[in-house]
């Protein structure tokens, strides 16, 4: 083994990503297929039989006006979900021990689970897409708006999910965050409706909610509408990557919930 | 060149807990070394330090010459840990353990695939490398934390009780298994609660107490202390209500005898009793391994009648 430390580097990230990216598609009737299931009730429920008696939301129809915050919400709750579940069945069967004993730095242990709770992410996020053009058409007005937002945002709640289970001791603390705080937000955050139909205090309330500008900025790339400034959204969102990002950092530097 | 340096090592749990006290170890390249210790004298603790499991309250580890702490990247890449419980996947198959495991040491499949498989036969996993962990017998299970320990080419490998709850037999696979890799190059430190285990294997020992090195020598030093060894004795006709005058023995049953002689004294003195007293001995065993011989006998008989 006569490579350069970053060869070394490269290669033990790439391994983690491929055992995540692996686990996830051994196990996909738990992981792709649930969130296809859902998010079709969804587009029939509130798009189909509830959506054409609400009429037009933005200029656009009610089913299309949602699918950008309904395919947000799947990429966001299944980052969350895979790294969470991941990282904490690592430390509740042990063999998050392989991983500390190599010499895998800090950053790359990180790294490597946020890219498989990503690629999840996108992959049911490209599942929902297929299924919402099932229901309606798919204007994509912004593609570099589209595409960086959904991935900044599996990111960002793919590092969420690493730091909750880096805390957690049991399955239900893997849970409590996505049940009690998670699914509020983003149901919240715009994804069945716009932000200007509530009065001016819950509009101001709202803006309290990061979900919010994701969802929007999302729809802006997609439809062109969005209730929030474009650029807010992103510096947020990078603002949030960038101090997660270094607390779970601080987390695996001192052990926490990793070593005696 | 010294294969582990281990200097002043302190550990102190939060509930106060001092589970080692100013630990200083030195380990020879090329050793194959004891680590011996009642439960919780602080052996776990000290492998769990020096593998980055457990973090240090004080002192310093160097592996090969590298600090763990300036270098913590290159001196885990020289180490292969066997902990004492199962900690790997279990609904991953046996080979893919092996190849990710070989993947965060650096190595690109290309080169972990072929060293799985070579692992896998040695340590006759082979018909299981498609076989989820969780499936693999208690045996399979050991052997297969040996084969990931291994699977980056280790210099120093260390085995936390490798052999607890193994049959006898696969203990005897598994000695010999080690025996070779160290007799290539490879560095062993090993733990366990076998003294025959540490007996057999290892050149030099220390004995670890409460947190503290009590005894820190050479395999051959420590036994030539034992100032006693017992032998079993088979006698041809069974001894009935006779003493033996002049002999310091226990009768087990009427045909079998326990003698104890000091270290040094000569066994032709044993001898010379029984011949006084007309005692005719069949056969004779050192006490300790008499059951595992008989044991390993009987499965290698009926293996090869099988």
């Amino acid at each position: 083994m006569n490579q350069s430390r970053q060869q070394r580097h490269w290669v033990a990230l790439s391994t983690l990503v491929t055992r995540e990216v692996r686990r996830f598609f051994r196990i996909w009737p738990q992981t792709l297929l649930p969130p296809a299931i859902t998010m079709t009730l969804y587009f029939i429920i509130f798009g189909n039989l509830i959506g054409s008696r609400i009429g037009e939301m933005g200029g656009f129809t009610y089913m299309e006006y949602i699918v950008p915050g309904i395919i947000m919400m799947a990429v966001i709750n299944n980052a969350y979900a895979n790294v969470a579940s991941s990282f904490f069945s690592a430390k509740f069967q042990n063999h998050v021990e392989e991983l500390i004993v190599a010499p895998v730095p800090n950053y790359l242990i990180l790294a490597g689970y946020v890219a498989g709770g990503t690629a999840r992410g996108l992959c049911v996020g490209i599942i929902v897409t297929i299924v919402s053009l099932f229901f309606t058409r798919l204007p994509i007005e912004h593609i570099f708006i589209t595409i960086s937002m959904v991935v900044l945002s599996a990111v960002l709640f793919a590092i969420g999910g690493f730091i909750n289970a880096v805390y957690a001791r049991s399955f239900d603390e893997i849970s409590i965050i996505p049940t009690f705080i998670l699914t509020p937000l983003t149901y919240l955050g715009g994804v069945f409706y716009s932000i200007s139909l509530l009065p001016e205090f819950w509009q101001n309330v709202s803006l309290l909610n990061p979900i919010l500008y994701m969802v929007n900025a999302f729809r802006f790339g997609m439809l062109g509408v969005s209730d929030i400034p474009v650029v807010a959204a992103f510096s947020i969102i990078l603002l949030f990557i960038g101090g997660l990002t270094a607390f779970a950092l601080y987390l695996l530097h001192k052990g926490t919930g990793l070593r005696n | 060149m010294k294969a582990l340096s281990i200097n002043k090592l302190s550990k102190t749990y939060r509930n106060g807990l001092q589970a080692l006290k100013a630990v200083s170890l030195d380990i020879e390249q090329g050793d194959f070394f004891a680590l011996l210790g009642p439960n919780g004298a602080g052996k776990t603790t000290t492998i769990g330090i020096i593998t980055s499991l457990v973090t240090k309250t004080a002192g310093s580890i160097k592996v090969f010459d590298t600090d763990l702490d300036e270098d913590p990247e290159q001196a885990k890449s020289y180490i292969g840990l066997v902990p004492q419980e199962f900690n790997f996947n279990g609904f991953e198959q046996v080979k893919h353990i092996l190849v990710t495991q070989a993947g965060y040491y650096g190595m690109p499949a290309s080169e972990a695939e072929p060293r799985a498989d070579e692992l896998l036969k040695q340590l006759g996993l082979w018909e299981k490398r498609h076989t989820p962990s969780r499936s693999l017998s208690g045996g399979m299970k050991r052997r297969l934390m040996i084969a990931r320990a291994l699977v980056h080419n280790p210099k120093l490998l260390i085995l936390d009780e490798p052999t607890a709850g193994v049959d006898i037999e696969l203990r005897r696979s598994m000695w010999t298994f080690l025996r070779k890799i160290n007799a290539a190059g490879t560095t062993i430190i090993l733990t366990t609660h076998y003294l025959e285990e540490a007996e057999s294997l290892c050149r030099n020992i220390a004995i670890i107490d409460k947190g503290e090195i009590i005894e820190n020598t050479d395999m051959k030093s420590l036994l030539n202390r034992l100032d006693k060894e017992a032998f079993i004795l088979d006698l041809k006709y069974p001894l009935l209500n006779n003493t033996l005058e002049g002999l310091d023995y226990e009768r087990l049953d009427d045909t079998t005898i326990e003698v104890e002689i000091s270290r040094g004294e000569s066994l032709n003195s044993v001898f010379e009793v029984l011949s006084q007293h007309g005692v005719e001995v069949v056969s004779m065993k050192n006490k300790a391994n008499r059951l595992e011989e008989l044991f390993l006998n009987l499965v290698e008989t009926s293996e090869q009648n099988a």
